[in-house]
């Protein structure tokens, strides 16, 4: 006890109550964002995590690697790069085989009502605001499909609640953003350049201490004329070892890429931390 | 579009079939499936017996009669799970007001306790309802 004042990175939260990293590098899912905060800082330490993910789908792969520092389980700040591979699409479009896009996110959260775990007298789910700034090194090729920028902030509000008699986890998040598949291909389009209302929504049922299944979902603008977006989901296995390790298995499907309907595949996800 | 309906539409679903779980959890026998009064009595020695094994919060326990603490444990854990005890402690913003414990703590009094019943033997949604019942406590016991 006497040594607790000077144990900053305390790992003081309950196993899985970090959540794991999402696509864009916030604590969340896979796919999206939570209003729990990264790592297993309580609110008088600091936790930090770092994630690789990989996600493969039919036709384009793509590589996310990134981390998170959760402050006082109150602010989480995330970065995340992300590589998305074009494989044969990228020689069909003329870019040349494996052709890549890259992405940098830089991520703010802020919790700013409610506590997920503790409160399970109340209906009241924890609530975080966040920012996702994001900046694709792609700028030309971009423009020339009728994007209408390179780099993007999106602004979502989340909302989590443990309903912990019930073993269930459940988020509904709301975004606002103009980014095209996260980014990945710019922000805005011809059809739509500008910012639009998208839906998360994740349940997760925990079967274990150390293990829990759920699905995801998340809507994404449409803002293409020459290339259909749609929404994309997953079902999910997390497995959290210890508070240091934590890997996540999913099946997802991300709808419609440009040229490519249908693009679902694998997602896998190695996350550590202290 | 139809897409987009089909995820509002899951996630009323989800929302629905929360609140009917929760409604018919009302009235429950997580008393019976914790084992009465003698196995709660049994969960709450062996919480105490890993409290003392515990480096981050065993010091708080160093002036304390166990054998009270022990019985008022029982009695606590009896009322919370819906048994027919009465507890005659004092109450937990009272006994903890003083001890300056932390979230960290407080998990992990939570960690101890649920090794405790899986020592004996109680599934984990069972743990859970227990805990549902319990972790509102945070706000009486940790007070840094």
């Amino acid at each position: 006890m006497l040594d607790k004042g000077m144990a900053l990175f305390d790992t003081g939260k309950l196993l899985a109550t970090g959540g794991v990293s999402q696509l864009e590098g916030a604590g969340g899912g896979g796919l999206s964002a939570w209003a729990l905060i990264s790592g297993y800082g309580t609110r008088d330490g600091v936790g930090i995590n770092g994630h690789v993910t990989y996600v493969g789908v039919n036709d384009y792969s793509l590589w996310s690697e990134g981390a998170a520092i959760g402050l006082f389980d109150r602010v989480e700040l995330s970065y995340a790069h992300a590589t998305f591979d074009t494989e044969d699409v990228g020689a069909a479009l003329g870019l040349g085989k494996n052709f890549k896009f890259d992405m940098d996110v830089y991520g703010a959260k802020v919790k700013v009502a409610g506590d997920a775990v503790y409160d399970q007298d109340s209906w009241l789910p924890q609530i975080a605001v966040g920012v996702q700034y994001k900046h694709n090194d792609r700028g030309a090729i971009i423009h020339a499909i009728g994007g209408k920028s390179d780099s993007g902030t999106d602004y979502y509000v989340a909302a989590t609640k443990l309903f912990l008699a019930e073993s269930l986890l459940v988020d509904a998040t709301v975004r606002e953003t103009r980014a095209n598949q996260f980014g990945i291909l710019g922000f805005g389009g011809d059809k739509d350049g500008d910012y639009s209302t998208q839906f998360e929504g994740s349940a997760a049922y925990l079967l274990s201490r150390k293990f829990a299944l759920g699905a995801e979902y998340r809507t994404k603008p449409n803002n293409f004329g020459i290339a259909q977006e749609d929404d994309s989901w997953d079902l999910f296995a997390a497995y959290f070892l210890n508070k240091n390790i934590s890997l996540t298995a999913a099946y997802v499907d991300l709808g419609n890429i440009v040229i490519k309907d249908s693009q679902h595949g694998v997602y896998l996800s190695l996350q550590a931390g202290f | 579009m139809k897409v987009r309906k089909l995820g509002l539409a899951f996630a009323l679903a989800i929302w629905g079939a929360v609140l009917s779980i929760g409604i018919a959890h009302a009235d429950d026998t997580l008393y019976q499936d914790l084992g009465g009064k003698d196995g709660l009595a049994k969960i709450a020695s062996d919480t105490a017996d890993n409290f003392l094994a515990d480096d981050r919060i065993k010091a708080t326990f160093d002036n304390t009669n166990m054998d009270r603490f022990r019985k008022l444990l029982g009695e606590q854990f009896c009322v919370v799970a819906g048994g027919p005890c009465t507890y005659t402690g004092r109450s937990m913003k009272d006994a903890h007001k003083a001890l300056g414990l932390d979230n960290a703590d407080f998990n992990a009094v939570v960690e101890d306790l649920q090794k405790a019943m899986d020592k004996n033997n109680i599934p984990f949604a069972t743990q859970n309802r227990f805990l549902a019942r319990l972790a509102p406590m945070q706000h009486d016991v940790v007070t840094k």
